[in-house]
């Protein structure tokens, strides 16, 4: 594990020192109340001998210093928890804020590189149990520790030889509570995994539900989820029974201890030991109250100790997205955009996104500002990249680009790309309102101007027959693949952009609404730079100048006229599409 | 509930048998204090040291015997709770694979995973507590009440007053709380799902510079759920105080009450001790006791969800067999509803004969996908009626039905595995020969050469490693293995250029089986030669017929053939 975890962490609780310091005087002050409470009532055992021989005024006495102890602790055990809950919430949500925010700063590669459910079992998973970790432990691991030295000192005082019997027998319980989940912690990692693997599947399959019954193959999977879950059956039925045995083996040691603890006093009392070894009937019955409460923190503890090696794991895994690269900063003076005239320029660009596999190489490009650039190819032939190149989700390897002039790794990445109105093919709608989801570009706009932007992109329709029209809540799997289309352009729609790229836009959406779209596009482009990436080879006949990509490199180039007359690659793609079969 | 019940009673000799050993276990624990009541009186008051070995000897016999009993106790409830939890997943998935798509549809596959995994863990543990708790709490109780009964009775009153009040603390502070569980639960969800919007939609948050925002609105969601988790924990935390407060209160009046009746000379001073013993047996069970009323509750709710599923509806409506079409594929007055959303097909009537090629076009939302996803039952129509082969699709054994279908998805699946795994999906026996046939008619052979040329190239999860394109053609090939009577292609090459599409559809053509071909596109190039295409607009059915006469009489058809010509964005 990382060197320094524990610090970090406390690094986060530092802003709650203060709160800690209550919390801890608050549990020692419970554990004195706690163990002041068996003395008294030995003390009281004491007074009542006999018939007629029952001091009640001295049991009035310890009753009054009896009742008060006991709300004392009470009042101080609750402070304890409250604020030890308050601590754990607090430090966990700073440092799921923080890993979330170098999430948003973080390179795109990182994000594409790990899945997203992975991520989000740290966000989320890790970060939960992390605070169930600090809580048990704020709460429980030393209150656990202070109780089993004040117990310890407290049996010491009332009876050396009996305190001696339970210090040598009790750690017997700790050893081998912690043999087992020493034990234990291995098939419960075994397990997690599986049930891994178990999720994967049915994710899978319940996922792709439709294409299992075309082929009737329900029996198949359900062989697959049998073999994974008789898996899974065995090795919970370890993890779950190796853990349970920790409670009757400890309680075995327990019932171990509290009979030597009577045993040895009665001894003591039987064989007439005077001074500090005297035992009476009220010091016993204190005793076997302490050797219950002496025993009960290990098995706390050992069970408190899995948790936070738990917890320390998870806090590890947090750091290590919080300690991740972000992109790289701004560079000193960079330029602020505004005004953008679309000017945009490659010179020699060359990029991978792994270095053996080179993609794309010597790419050159010159559009003029208000020009209409249409790239086509077949799919891997690098368009997306270009994409990403253009909006710096990614960075060259060598060459330059720039916009009106200024290289683009010298202008803030953020005037960068909101200069450009964005539409990729995969799109991406977030569990709000429709206008919520339009208005993302543009926090502050009015409902006005979102129903332009809707009617621009063809959507307002459909969103007025939504049940609450502009305010329905969306999500993912509410909208077909055209509509969800047609909301992202509409985001676009709203900021009208200097510039726009367009990758696959309207590939979801039928060909009627994509001519509407177009002429909206249209308009918004008129007299702006554009990208346009697209199949349909119809959508881009009207462009400026056409790049046509093949492995990562620009093959052919000009307008749809120059490129038919050639009878190159362009012209046999383009007329394979009205060819009879 | 009735459903897990009878689950659970698989393992009814483990459900019957951990209690039984957890009792034996209780039953030996609540004799202890007889044995320490002993010590004092004859040892410690009374210096007979005989007496004092001979209790010890027994002590910790009957810890032995206790032990014993525990770990068997513990094992039967393990083995009761695991098997069950693994029989409960099994049924909760066979019953999604064995019912229509609409009950997945219904509850989503995220919820689904979610059912199975946390809230079949959370009976697992609910079930194993209780089979262990189920005797032994109550009966040490109730014994250790009734065993100070009998050393007292007038002073066991005082434990009757503790467990009343007890339950009463544990039963408010639980119905204050329990509900604000599920409430933390909304709000952690709330974060999780922004999370997770922010790692997939990463591009267009950059894109519009929205991150800062992004970080505002989640540190908001963070704050709330951090603020809702320190109330509710406020609340929570007075459970284990009360406990103490009220327990120590107990003694307090138990020490009294004893010391009166000691005084009288009703008891003595070593049956005060093991009163005093008694209450503290009791305080731990009561606690761990309210552990199991608040770990059985959550657990109630999760089965409750859990059943919830197994009650779905999943069953095929099934009709008489019997020629009611001469058509080889007919739809006759069908409409045909998704379960929570308005009419998406209205009385379609059509007919396809056998070997002709079909094509489906319209535009989005128009009822396209619905409309093929009848023919092998996905769904099935509310009003009229399919029929395949001249027989109501209702009246097919639905496997059967399906066995006469290759079908393609919009989405093409690819399953982790192997290419050769996935080709022989649902067909085990396939030869290889005709598996290469099948990749070279769906022009998936170069797919398969770009791996190597090798049938087991492994396939990741989603056919991550394949482009869009090479996972329609794998796709595609799957469905030509199995040699299907009706081939369905629902705008399964949109990811195709146009001259690898182009091969594709001439590849079908020669296909020397003569499937039954319906093919759904976008493209009306793609469909322009069929025996018969089929024109859908809202879910009605707006023209039928062959390319020339369509563009002749079809409004609709035109229009969309137009903006798909040369030069038609001019």
């Amino acid at each position: 594990m990382k060197k320094g975890v524990i610090r970090r962490v406390l690094s986060y609780v530092r802003p709650y020192r203060f709160a800690l310091a209550v919390s801890l005087i608050g549990a020692a002050a419970f554990v004195a109340a706690e163990l002041a409470l068996p003395v008294l009532f030995g003390k009281a055992a004491d007074l009542i001998i006999g018939e007629g021989n029952v001091d009640f005024d001295g049991l009035a006495r310890i009753f009054i210093v009896a009742a008060a102890c006991a709300l004392f602790a009470g009042l101080m055990q609750w402070t304890t928890e409250a604020i030890s809950n308050k601590i754990a919430n607090g430090v966990t949500e700073r440092i799921r804020n923080d890993a979330f925010e170098k999430l948003q700063r973080a390179p795109l590669s990182v994000l594409d590189a790990r899945p997203a459910g992975d991520i989000l079992s740290v966000e989320i998973g890790d970060a939960d149990r992390l605070a169930d970790g600090l809580l048990l432990g704020f709460s429980r691991f030393f209150t656990g520790i202070i109780t089993i030295i004040g117990t310890l000192a407290v049996m010491f005082v009332l009876n050396p030889v009996i305190a001696a019997v339970v210090a040598v027998l009790t750690p017997a319980s700790l050893f081998t509570a912690k043999f087992i989940t020493g034990k234990t912690y291995g098939t419960f990692k075994k397990q997690a995994e599986i049930t891994g693997r178990q999720s994967a599947l049915i994710e899978e399959s319940l996922g792709n539900l439709p294409t299992i019954k075309a082929y009737s193959a329900e029996e198949e999977f359900i062989k697959k989820f049998d073999d994974v879950n008789g898996e899974l059956e065995k090795t919970s039925l370890k993890a779950v029974f190796f853990s349970s045995l920790t409670n009757p083996t400890t309680r075995f040691i327990n019932a171990v201890v509290y009979a030597a603890v009577a045993f040895t006093g009665a001894m003591l009392a039987a064989s007439g030991a005077v001074g500090v070894f005297a035992v009476t009937a009220g010091l016993l019955l204190s005793l076997l109250g302490y050797a219950g409460k002496y025993a009960k923190p290990f098995n706390e503890i050992s069970s408190v100790l899995t948790e936070l090696a738990g917890a320390k794991a998870c806090a590890a895994r947090l750091f290590e997205v919080i300690d991740g690269e972000e992109e790289t900063p701004d560079v000193k003076n960079a330029a602020a955009l505004s005004e953008v005239k679309g000017d945009v320029k490659a010179e020699g660009v060359y990029f991978s996104y792994v270095p053996e596999r080179p993609l794309i190489q010597n790419f050159n490009l010159d559009v003029k500002s208000g020009r209409k650039t249409a790239i086509v190819g077949p799919t891997g032939c690098g368009k997306t990249t270009l994409i990403n190149l253009l909006m710096r989700f990614y960075d060259v390897n060598s060459g330059e680009i720039s916009v009106d002039g200024i290289p683009i790794k010298d202008v803030k990445r953020r005037d960068l790309r909101r200069s450009y109105g964005m539409v990729l093919q995969d799109t991406w709608i977030r569990k709000a309102t429709v206008k919520d989801n339009i208005k993302i570009g543009k926090k502050d706009a009015t409902d006005e101007e979102i129903e332009r932007a809707a009617k621009l992109a063809g959507c307002d329709g459909f969103i007025k027959r939504l049940p609450d029209g502009y305010e329905t809540v969306i999500g993912d799997d509410d909208l077909s693949a055209g509509q969800r289309q047609l909301i992202s352009i509409a985001r676009v729609m709203l900021r009208v952009p200097p510039m726009l790229i367009l990758d696959e836009a309207t590939s979801s959406v039928d060909t009627r609404t994509e001519k509407k779209i177009s002429e909206a596009f249209d308009e918004l482009t008129k007299g702006k730079t554009s990208f346009i990436v697209a199949h349909r080879l119809s959508t881009i006949v009207s462009a400026d100048n056409i790049l046509v990509m093949k492995d990562g490199n620009v093959i052919e180039q000009g307008t749809h006229a120059e490129l038919m007359e050639k009878r190159g690659f362009y012209c046999e793609l383009y007329n394979s599409q009205f060819e009879k079969n | 509930m009735k459903i897990l019940l009878k689950e659970l009673g698989k393992y009814g000799k483990e459900a019957v048998f951990a209690p039984f050993f957890k009792f034996l276990e209780a039953a030996i624990e609540l004799v202890v204090p007889f044995f320490v009541s002993d010590i004092i009186d004859r040892g410690v008051n009374g210096g007979d040291k005989n007496a004092v070995v001979a209790d010890l000897a027994i002590m910790l016999g009957l810890a032995a015997v206790g032990l014993v009993f525990s770990v068997l106790g513990q094992f039967c409830s393990a083995r009761a709770a695991v098997g069950f939890s693994a029989n409960v997943r099994r049924k909760v998935y066979v019953k999604l694979m064995d019912s229509p798509p609409s009950v997945t549809d219904k509850i989503g596959v995220s919820a689904m995973i979610t059912r199975m995994t946390s809230d079949v863990n959370q009976m697992q543990t609910g079930v194993n507590l209780f089979l262990r708790l189920l005797l032994r709490s109550p009966f040490v109780v109730i014994g250790a009440f009734v065993a100070a009964a009998i050393i007292d009775l007038k002073v066991s009153l005082v434990f009757l007053v503790l467990i009343a009040a007890l339950g009463a603390v544990v039963a408010i502070i639980m119905a204050i709380t329990l509900p604000k569980y599920s409430e933390a639960q909304r709000k952690l969800d709330d974060v999780s799902l922004s999370a997770r919007e922010n790692l997939t939609g990463a591009r267009v948050i950059r894109a519009f510079g929205a991150e800062d925002d992004e970080i505002r609105e989640y540190r908001k969601k963070t704050g709330a759920l951090e603020k809702f988790k320190n109330r509710t924990g406020m609340i929570s935390a007075f459970l284990n105080p009360c406990t103490f407060v009220l327990v120590n209160l107990a003694i307090v009046a138990l020490l009294y009450f004893g010391g009166v009746r000691v005084n009288a000379g009703v008891i003595s001073q070593g049956q005060t001790v093991a009163l005093y013993d008694y209450m503290s047996q009791i305080l731990i069970e009561l606690v761990k006791f309210a552990n199991l009323v608040v770990t059985v509750s959550k657990s109630v709710a999760c089965a409750r969800r859990v059943e919830k599923v197994l009650e779905e509806d999943g069953s095929y409506i099934k009709t008489e067999s019997g020629k009611i079409s001469d058509a080889y594929v007919e739809f006759k007055g069908v409409s045909m509803r998704y379960a929570d959303g308005g009419e998406s097909l209205t009385d379609i009537n059509l007919t396809i004969e056998k070997g002709q090629t079909v094509g489906i076009v319209g535009g989005t939302g128009s009822g396209k996908t619905t409309l093929v996803s009848l023919i092998p039952r996905f769904y099935d129509a509310y009003k009229g009626f399919v029929a395949v082969g001249g027989k109501d699709v209702r009246s097919y054994d639905v496997k059967e039905l399906r066995a006469k279908i290759g079908f393609v998805l919009q989405k093409s699946a690819l399953f982790t595995g192997t290419i050769d795994g996935n080709l022989r999906l649902g067909n085990e026996g396939l030869s290889e020969e005709v598996e290469r046939e099948a990749l070279d008619a769906a022009q998936a052979t170069d797919v398969v050469r770009s791996k190597g040329g090798d049938l087991s190239a492994e396939v990741r999860q989603g056919g991550k490693n394949f482009s869009g394109g090479q996972k329609q053609r794998l796709a595609i090939a799957r469905a030509l293995a199995r040699k299907p009577e009706i081939l369905i292609l629902d705008d399964s090459s949109s990811a195709l250029d146009f001259a690898t599409d182009l091969k594709l559809r001439r590849a079908i053509k020669r296909l020397d089986y003569k499937p039954t071909v319906i093919i759904v596109s976008q493209r009306t190039s793609a469909v322009a030669d069929a025996d018969k295409i089929i024109v859908l607009d809202e879910g009605k059915v707006v023209g039928v017929g062959t390319d020339e006469s369509l563009t002749e009489n079809c409004d609709v058809y035109r229009e969309i053939k137009r903006s798909q010509q040369r030069g038609a964005a001019k």
